[in-house]
């Protein structure tokens, strides 16, 4: 999970990347400018408060009279009151900024990854699209809106204090002004460094949790290698490296805060020395010097703040620009406009446009190769009735996965064509084809929710008694219901709290609950345990009646009973015919089975012997 | 009263240094006060006429250099003072930040190798248990709560108690009536502060569980892509996803408003205070009660400890999070590690095993092994068939001292009880059934149990395991990576490099638990006949489902039910009924079955 986080950074400032971002902000311009205006405000009031001090030295300390105090409380009043009202707003808005700017990059993000094809989905990993959608999505948030934020109030209150103490006192002012740039300098260069020090820490630490993950998951060898002290000692190594970074990046914070300390103690002496003089000339007033004083101060946390956006800037920039690659990943498998226009896409399907499918599909000449210049299929040609049970079988590779996964048009022919009711389904919408398919995958994927509402996936408006239906049809229903809550049991993240055989008959019954024309089974009975396999077994048969199915098996009992079974072998059809035409042939087919038949007799014996 | 003391238990080794931290935030915190009082020294005294309020000492060392007059002539030194208290504070904070920083990390680290070295300790059950997920997070995140407590919270803590204990001090000796009035919000501040983020961490909570929902809905969805779009239920997820999107944004705005409401509330007591104290100070300093410099020494000091004790609240409520953290810990390192039997021994492993009536039960009145008696002379190969569940791996398990078990066990005559685990473990070889490889290169694995083997010799070992062409035929050979980042290795070939991993060692003897089940039947013979070669006089079981592996053994043990159900060669297993036979004669059957299921079917 941590592997992804962290990525390489771009060096230089990347307009381009922000003005992409800046659509995905737009939509906040208004707060945005309200709150650049606002923290103006702020910086105001921050540079107002130590001439209310002076205000107060020169006209009633000096003076030594009180007239007109009340009138100067009340001024402080209302400056306290609009300094909270200030805070209240500009945390409020940058945090309705921060969130809102979040929320719309994850909702962009989801929509593509909704419409992204699965050649996307081979060659990315969950984890890093997961990456980009939390920590990154995270990350520009924070930026756009504290970022703006710390800016706007740094800049504002720079200019404020260098102006007020031009018009208090310009020599004054020149000496402090003269401080500044070495300020400026340094602290932009600790800055730096501390970033890309901590980047090191954080590299680190994800690596200390994968040895953590490696040490935990591994215990059990590492017991029976004996190879705990090796181990230890490497594990080690790692936590001395991370202690190491850790603390050189803790000592250059400390050194930032001394070294600007020192350099503004050098202002403040200079203000001290020669605002003292002045006074005693009687040239400055005692309130003037007490600003200055104050104002040496104040003007270095702003430029701090500054060297530290600027740092911060240009991870939120790799971030944004990671999060921009997925977000504008064309898709590879797009319908056209005019078939959208006519049967709507994923998010506003036009139903009422949408053909019946009766399930005959034809393979033409068809070709197909990964976007790596892998070759799967070659001229491949393959007609299939509505209603035929074709069973695919051949070694992993062989490319059964890909011509059901072209059926289901998840990939696209790179040569030839797939007609599908005699038309090209390149001339349908993707989801008129995907909506009437079912499918059932090797491994079993339910969603969090109970028993009922994973069916219902299938045909969101179904009504319980259908629901029942689909789970009797494939003998699923005598499990649910001995299950705590019976249809309305939680099926835990991932399916997690029921067994692999137990969510492939969910899943079994979700894919019928569709009524779907066309029928994929993609190795679903390879996982399962024998038991669950007998149970799917004895409704396969009635329930695929009258679809087009197709099935890739593993096991090949499973398939005995299909119209016809394809034997493939390196993208071509070796054998095909009837199980018992192919048995009858003694060719490869007959080798497979027997050698199948004998170890899953053994593995019967086994399991029916006592346990 | 616990937790100070498990925290004080961890700092050993850098309690000093820890101290010195503090000392040091001490001195920072006692220079950054001194400034405003030269400040005020400067302005009343030397460039105002009112008489000196410094410590004796410091007042006739300041009259016999020349007095106020010599300071007014020369006003530098007074900036040059401040230049060197301020100078003074820099290194006192360095130094602060340096040794906190340092004495924490260490402590973590501490915590960390602990931790590490504890898990591997832990014995073998403790690890078929385990949730991953959870440790991990305890040995990181955890110890990281921990470590920020140490290095910054604490650190926070004392700077604040100390500004406020200090300037308090100082204050009371310049004017006790404005004094007072200057603490005032204290106590208030501290009590709003620590309510608000008390209640505020419930907010927290709602929000991050919130966010794990939506980390969840986006996790199902993608892994889940295959079935999203086989039913086309790109909408539906979509909308999902944009629910769980907003409700997750309307939490944390919930958040932020609270937080608004907080900051600027507060700011309105700290700016009252400080108007407070700039108003009455004035009339004050008019009414001649207070000098202009104490004034200004007022104001300075109530900006320095109003703004720290708005955090109070947030560090006295993190205090919570880091109690729960370290229990946590302390959970794991309060959990007993495998230990021998005292006075255990090195005896030689080179001899015959003797079982008598051996029994073992993970749960309480549900044994695994029920009595399990037999003699295995010294460099027989003994087969092992049975079904799942009927105890096989149990029983090596126990031999290797993974599991404690009741009746005897003697190797060489000596009880397995009075020999030390890390020696009996060292001699025994074992390759699991699902052997986890390490995400290191290839060579580093096979040399994980002998890490002084040669590269000859891992050749020569990945040579018997029938896996050095397959390494070879990696681009980087035995460099290869395995793992997340690195290569994926099959079943098959996962179980190679494990048996070369086993065989590089010298063993007395040798285990394979079902451990060539994803090799197909060549090379598992391939790799038998290399590993009989290579061993002489080395005791051996193996445990397998193949016909053709078991009937090679000198002698097969069938297990069934825990119990050692039949015993002999594969021809007195043939001629009896049982298990063996059943799965020998469905060889025969075989041609028999399909004629005539072509016949009729």
């Amino acid at each position: 999970m941590n592997e992804f986080e962290d990525q390489e950074y771009t060096k230089n400032f990347e307009f381009s990347v922000w003005k992409k971002l800046y659509r995905y902000i737009r939509g906040f311009k208004r707060q945005l400018f309200t709150l650049v205006f606002n923290m103006v405000m702020v910086a105001l009031l921050d540079a107002v408060l130590p001439l209310m001090t002076k205000y107060a030295i020169d006209e009633y300390i000096i003076k030594k009279q009180t007239s007109g105090l009340p009138l100067y409380i009340a001024a402080y009043a209302l400056f306290t009151a609009m300094m909270a009202g200030s805070v209240y707003i500009f945390v409020y808005l940058a945090g309705k900024v921060e969130v809102g700017v979040v929320c719309e990059i994850r909702k962009h993000g989801f929509k593509k990854l909704q419409e992204l094809s699965f050649s996307y989905y081979d060659t990315t990993a969950v984890g890093w699209i997961m990456a980009r959608m939390t920590s990154d999505a995270q990350r520009i948030g924070d930026t756009v809106s504290w970022g703006i934020i710390d800016i706007a109030w740094s800049v504002a209150i720079i200019i404020f204090v260098v102006v007020n103490m031009f018009i208090l006192n310009p020599t004054l002012a020149l000496l402090l002004c003269a401080v500044m740039p070495a300020l400026a300098l340094v602290t932009f260069y600790f800055q730096k460094k501390i970033f890309a020090n901590q980047r090191t820490v954080r590299r680190l630490n994800s690596r200390i949790t994968g040895a953590y993950n490696e040490g935990i998951n591994g215990a059990k060898t590492t017991k029976t290698l004996v190879s705990e002290e090796n181990n230890f000692n490497e594990f080690k190594a790692l936590t001395s490296g991370m202690k190491e970074a850790s603390i050189r990046s803790a000592v250059l914070s400390s050194l930032l805060f001394p070294i600007v300390l020192a350099l503004s103690s050098v202002g403040m002496a200079l203000v001290l020395t020669h605002g003292g003089r002045g006074v005693m000339l009687g040239t400055i007033g005692l309130g003037t010097l007490s600003v200055f004083v104050a104002y040496t101060r104040q003007m270095f946390d702003p430029i701090q703040q500054l060297a530290r956006i600027f740092a911060e800037l240009q991870s939120a920039q790799a971030s944004a620009e990671r999060t921009l690659t997925l977000i504008e990943t064309e898709p590879d498998i797009k319908d056209t406009p005019e078939v959208v226009a006519k049967y709507g896409d994923a998010l506003n399907p036009l139903r009422e446009n949408w053909e019946e499918i009766t399930g005959e599909v034809v393979f033409e000449n068809v070709g197909f190769k990964y976007k790596s210049g892998e070759r799967v299929l070659e001229d491949f040609n393959l007609r299939v009735k509505p209603g035929e049970k074709i069973a695919l079988v051949g070694e992993t590779g062989a490319g059964k996965s890909t011509i059901v996964n072209l059926v289901c048009r998840f990939y696209e022919p790179t040569e030839g064509r797939i007609l599908i009711d005699g038309a090209d389904y390149r001339e349908r919408a993707q989801i008129w084809l995907q909506s009437g398919l079912g499918y059932v995958l090797q491994a079993p994927h339910l969603f969090s929710g109970t028993v009922m509402e994973n069916i219902r996936y299938a045909k969101l408006d179904a009504a319980d008694e259908e629901v029942y239906e689909a789970a009797r049809a494939v003998n699923a229903y005598d499990f649910i219901m001995k299950l705590e809550k019976g249809f309305e049991t939680q099926v835990g993240e991932g399916g997690g709290k029921l067994s692999s055989g137990e969510k492939q008959l969910v899943s079994f019954a979700r894919a019928i609950l569709g009524d779907p024309k066309i029928f994929v089974l993609d190795e679903a009975t390879s996982s399962v345990d024998t038991e669950t396999e007998q149970v799917i077994q004895r409704s396969v048969e009635s329930v695929l009646h009258g679809r087009t199915s197709f099935i890739v098996a593993h096991r090949l009992s499973t398939i005995r009973h299909c119209d016809r079974i394809l034997l493939i072998h390196d993208g071509k059809i070796l054998e095909e015919g009837s199980h018992r035409a192919l048995i009858k042939k003694r060719g490869r087919y007959y080798d497979l089975y027997t050698n199948q038949f004998k170890a899953e007799a053994e593995q019967a014996v086994l399991s029916k012997s006592p346990a | 009263m616990l937790t100070l003391k498990r925290v004080w238990g961890l700092m050993r080794g850098s309690r000093r240094m820890y101290l010195f931290a503090i000392l040091s935030e001490l001195c920072a915190v006692i220079f950054s006060l001194i400034i405003p009082v030269i400040i005020k020294v400067t302005v009343d005294s030397v460039l105002g006429d009112e008489p000196m309020d410094l410590p004796g000492a410091l007042v006739s060392f300041l009259q016999s250099a020349g007095g106020v007059d010599f300071l007014a002539a020369n006003l530098w030194l007074c900036g040059a003072a401040a230049l060197a208290v301020t100078l003074l504070q820099g290194v006192s904070i360095y130094l602060r930040g340096r040794l906190a920083a340092t004495a924490s990390e260490n402590i973590a680290c501490d915590i960390k190798d602990k931790l590490y070295d504890h898990l591997q300790k832990l014995p073998y059950e403790y690890h078929v248990k385990a949730q991953t997920g959870d440790l991990i997070q305890r040995c990181t995140s955890d110890v990281d709560t921990v470590r920020r407590f140490l290095a910054a919270q604490v650190i926070e803590l004392a700077r604040t108690i100390f500004v406020v204990a200090l300037s308090v001090s100082v204050m009371l000796s310049v004017n006790v009536p404005l004094s007072l009035l200057s603490f005032m919000c204290i106590p208030i501040m501290l009590i709003i502060s620590y309510r608000f983020f008390l209640s505020i961490s419930r907010s927290f909570l709602k929000a991050d569980e919130k966010e794990g929902e939506l980390s969840t809905v986006l996790q199902e969805s993608l892994s889940g892509v295959r079935v999203v779009r086989a039913f086309g239920r790109q909408k539906f997820e979509t909308e999902k996803f944009g629910e769980k999107n907003t409700e997750y944004r309307d939490l944390c705005m919930v958040l932020m408003k609270l937080l608004a409401r907080f900051w600027s509330s507060t700011d309105i007591v700290c700016y009252g205070q400080m108007g407070l104290v700039l108003v009455v100070g004035t009339i004050m300093a008019v009414k001649g009660q207070i000098t202009l410099g104490g004034l200004i020494l007022f104001n300075t000091y109530v900006g320095m400890f109003t703004w720290p004790i708005r955090n109070i609240g947030r560090i006295l409520s993190d205090m919570g999070k880091m109690r729960v953290s370290l229990d946590r810990i302390y959970e794991i390192l309060h959990t007993p590690p495998e230990q021998d039997t005292p006075g255990a021994g090195r005896s030689p492993l080179e001899g015959a095993i003797e079982f008598d009536n051996v029994y073992f039960e993970y749960q309480r009145g549900m044994p695994v092994l029920k009595g399990m008696s037999f003699t295995v002379r010294p460099g027989e190969t003994i087969a092992v068939l049975g079904a799942t569940g009927s105890g096989k791996s149990t029983l090596m398990h126990v031999l290797l001292r993974l599991y404690d078990y009741t009746g005897s066990i003697k190797i060489n005559g000596v009880e397995l009880r009075n020999i030390e685990k890390r020696w009996l473990r060292e001699k025994i070889g074992i390759v699991l059934q699902d052997p986890f490889l390490y995400s290191r290169t290839i060579k580093r694995n096979i040399k994980m149990a002998n890490f002084k083997a040669s590269d000859p010799e891992i050749y020569e070992a990945a040579v018997t395991a029938a896996v050095h062409d397959v390494i070879e035929g990696f681009e980087k050979g035995y460099e290869t990576i395995i793992g997340e980042r690195g290569v994926t290795l099959s079943g098959g070939q996962r179980q190679r490099v494990a048996i070369a991993r086993t065989v590089i060692k010298d063993s007395a003897i040798l285990i394979f638990d079902d451990s060539l089940s994803a090799v197909d039947t060549e090379t598992d013979a391939r790799i038998r006949a290399a590993l009989k070669e290579r061993r002489e006089n080395v005791t051996t079981f193996i445990i397998s489902q193949r016909i053709t592996t078991l009937m090679e053994a000198d002698r097969i043990f069938v297990l069934e039910d825990g119990r050692l159900a039949d015993v002999g060669t594969h021809e007195d297993l043939v001629a009896r009924d049982g298990l063996y036979s059943r799965i020998w004669n469905i060889q025969n059957m075989l041609e028999f079955d399909f004629e005539t299921e072509e016949g009729t079917g």
